[in-house]
Formats: structure tokens, sequence, C-alpha cells
């Protein structure tokens, strides 16, 4: 039986896709057949993330609706071959999923795969609470921002209200995953560090990504960050994905890189 | 910190008004939409009893509601005006 774990944060822009993307080749990485799945319908963009948008022929709507099969929608990473992907469809309205559809489809992937990977939308809509509904875990993705923080707890009380686990009396396993941290701004006092974070929204901390360059360059590519090895982001999800897996790995990028002493002297 | 800095008056940092600000509303949003739902529309009709007999405004009630352990509180204050 599969896992299924939602990535979601309320906000738009914090990073979802990115880390969805990352986190399922990341589990793939390490041995495990995983699914990710795009919840964003209308404004589908895993597939360009994971590098698969011209290998699109039917999509998560086409098989809900039965035109097409699960086998003929799912796409296999070019790279791995123990991770697919299932992508959301660009056109159709966006309540175009329905529940027991949905859930037919998870069961069917569930026989098939250990890990089921749900990439949210935003908000907090039909599509946001379809993908959060079924989750065992969630992976609660945010900014040090204030308006990232405060949507982020009002995901955290969906999940513990809405979601199927909670209908049955039982809690959804939390983990948060800070990103677009800027050690050096946080030194200076001028963003949220991660304890800040931590003890607002008191959910358990699975990692920390760094502000990073290697977030675009990756995306421009469609080459999941966590490819890129030699980059902070790609280390800090790496460290993420196998924390998840329960190894024991400290949190890095979390301090400024010393500055040389002219810079300490004069500034810049 | 570099020399420069020590002659610009720093203020209180903005991360940690940030966080101020949001342990507030954390904690407001929490009592809303986390508690039951009955829980603003009681908050109302309390003072609405409450307002029959003394003049209070809104901000002179508050309502919360805390888990502890296998029981919830519910604490209910209400600021008397001096007659």
């Amino acid at each position: 039986m599969a896992k299924i774990i939602v990535i979601t944060s309320g906000k738009g822009g914090v990073g979802k896709t990115t880390t969805s993307a990352a986190f399922a080749t990341g589990l793939a990485l390490k041995g495990q057949k995983t699914v990710v799945i795009d919840f964003d319908v209308g404004l589908r963009n895993l597939d360009l993330v994971m590098g698969c948008e011209r290998r699109v022929v039917y999509d998560f709507v086409n098989v809900i609706h039965k035109e097409a099969n699960l086998k003929q929608a799912l796409i296999k990473d070019k790279r791995l071959d123990n991770l697919y992907i299932l992508p959301a469809s660009q056109t159709r309205d966006k309540d175009a999923l329905d529940k027991d559809a949905v859930e037919a489809v998870l069961d069917e992937l569930a026989e098939d795969f250990d890990y089921i990977i749900c990439d949210s939308p935003a908000g907090i809509e039909t599509g946001a609470q379809m993908a959060l509904y079924f989750a065992e875990e969630a992976i609660i993705v945010t900014n040090p921002e204030v308006s990232s923080v405060r949507d982020s707890d009002r995901i955290l009380g969906i999940l513990q209200s809405k979601s199927r686990l909670a209908e049955q009396g039982k809690r959804v396993k939390e983990h948060l995953l800070l990103t677009r941290y800027n050690p050096t701004r946080v030194a200076a006092g001028e963003m949220l560090s991660v304890d800040d974070v931590e003890e607002i929204l008191a959910v358990p901390l699975l990692g920390v990504i760094p502000e990073s360059q290697a977030v675009l360059k990756a995306s421009n590519q469609g080459v999941p960050v966590i490819h890129d090895d030699d980059s902070d982001a790609g280390q800090a999800y790496d460290d993420a994905v196998a924390r998840y897996l329960g190894d024991e790995r400290p949190h890095r990028f979390l301090e400024a890189n010393k500055k040389g002493f002219l810079k300490r002297v004069f500034g810049g | 910190m570099s020399l420069m800095d020590y002659f610009r008056k720093e203020q209180t940092s903005t991360a940690s008004i940030a966080k101020e600000r949001l342990q507030i509303l954390v904690a407001h949003d929490r009592v809303n939409s986390r508690g039951p739902d009955y829980l603003p529309k009681m908050q109302q009709e309390l003072l609405a009893v409450i307002r029959k007999y003394i003049a209070i405004s809104d901000d002179q009630v508050q309502v919360n509601l805390e888990q502890q352990g296998t029981a919830s509180v519910l604490e209910l204050n209400v600021m008397l005006p001096e007659s």
C-alpha cells in the first residue's frame, strides 16, 4: 500500500511545485517507487518543472472522466525508472475533480506504488481540499514571511478538520518545510528565523531550503533541483528526503556565510 | 554588523515585529477557525446577554477555548466597566 503525502501551503508561490518535483524525485532516487500528481487543474505546471511537458497526452481529468486509463496518462520520468508523473488538465474547469473518482484513481495507484505525492494548488478551494483530503501525511511548505506563515496555519486547521483521517477522528502527520530561507537576512533581523516559524506553527521541522539561484536554473531546464547535487537547495532537499525516510541528518544552511574582514568593517 | 551600522540608529528588528504580529493573529485565527463552529455565534450571543445588563464593547469580552489533555476548557473573560 502506498503512502499518500500532500504538498500544501495555502499561499501561492512559496515552492509547492518545486518541492513536489524535488521530493518525489528524491524518494525515487532512494529506491521508492513514486508517483507525483498535479492537482492544479487549469494551471498545470508540475510537468514543466519535471521536464515532461511535451510528453503529456492524457491527464488526470481524462482518467477521472474515463477518457483514458491510468497507464495511458502516467508519464514515466526520463531519468528514473521508478518515478511517474500524472499531469493536471490544462483546459477543464476547476471543479472537474470529484471525491469518489479521485479516490478510485488513488486506490489504483496505491496497488502499484510506494509513495503518492499530491501537489496541491494554492488557496483553500475545491482543488486544494481534494489534494489534501486523502493524505496521510502533509508537507507544509512555508516561506519565512508573515502571509505565508498565516496561510500555513489556516491549511493546518483544514488538514485536521476536513481530511479523511480527520473525519475518522485521526490526525494527518504534519511536516514543516521552510523554503526560500535567507540566513543573512535572518542574522540581520530582517527575516523570521526557523525557530520563530516552528514556534508559531508548532509543526515538526522536516527541512530548511535556502533561497537559491539553483531553483530557477533547475526549473528553466525542467530538471528537479534535487538532481543538482552541487547546489545548496539540491543538497537541502536531499537531506529532507533522507530525514523523512528516517535518517538523522543535521540541518544545514541555517547560518550566514562569514563575511571577510573588509566587508565586516565597511559593510556590503 | 559593519562599522557603518553602529552609526545608524537600529530600531527593533522587523523580524521580531513580524513574529509578535503573527503570534497574536494566529492565536486569534485558531479560536475562530479551529474551535467548534458554534463558537463565534456563541460569543455574539453571550455578548448580547451581558449587554442586557451592562454596557460593554466587543473588545471587553474574550472567549477562549483551550485544549487540556482530553478536556476542553472554555474561558470567558468579561471586563466590567468601572461604575
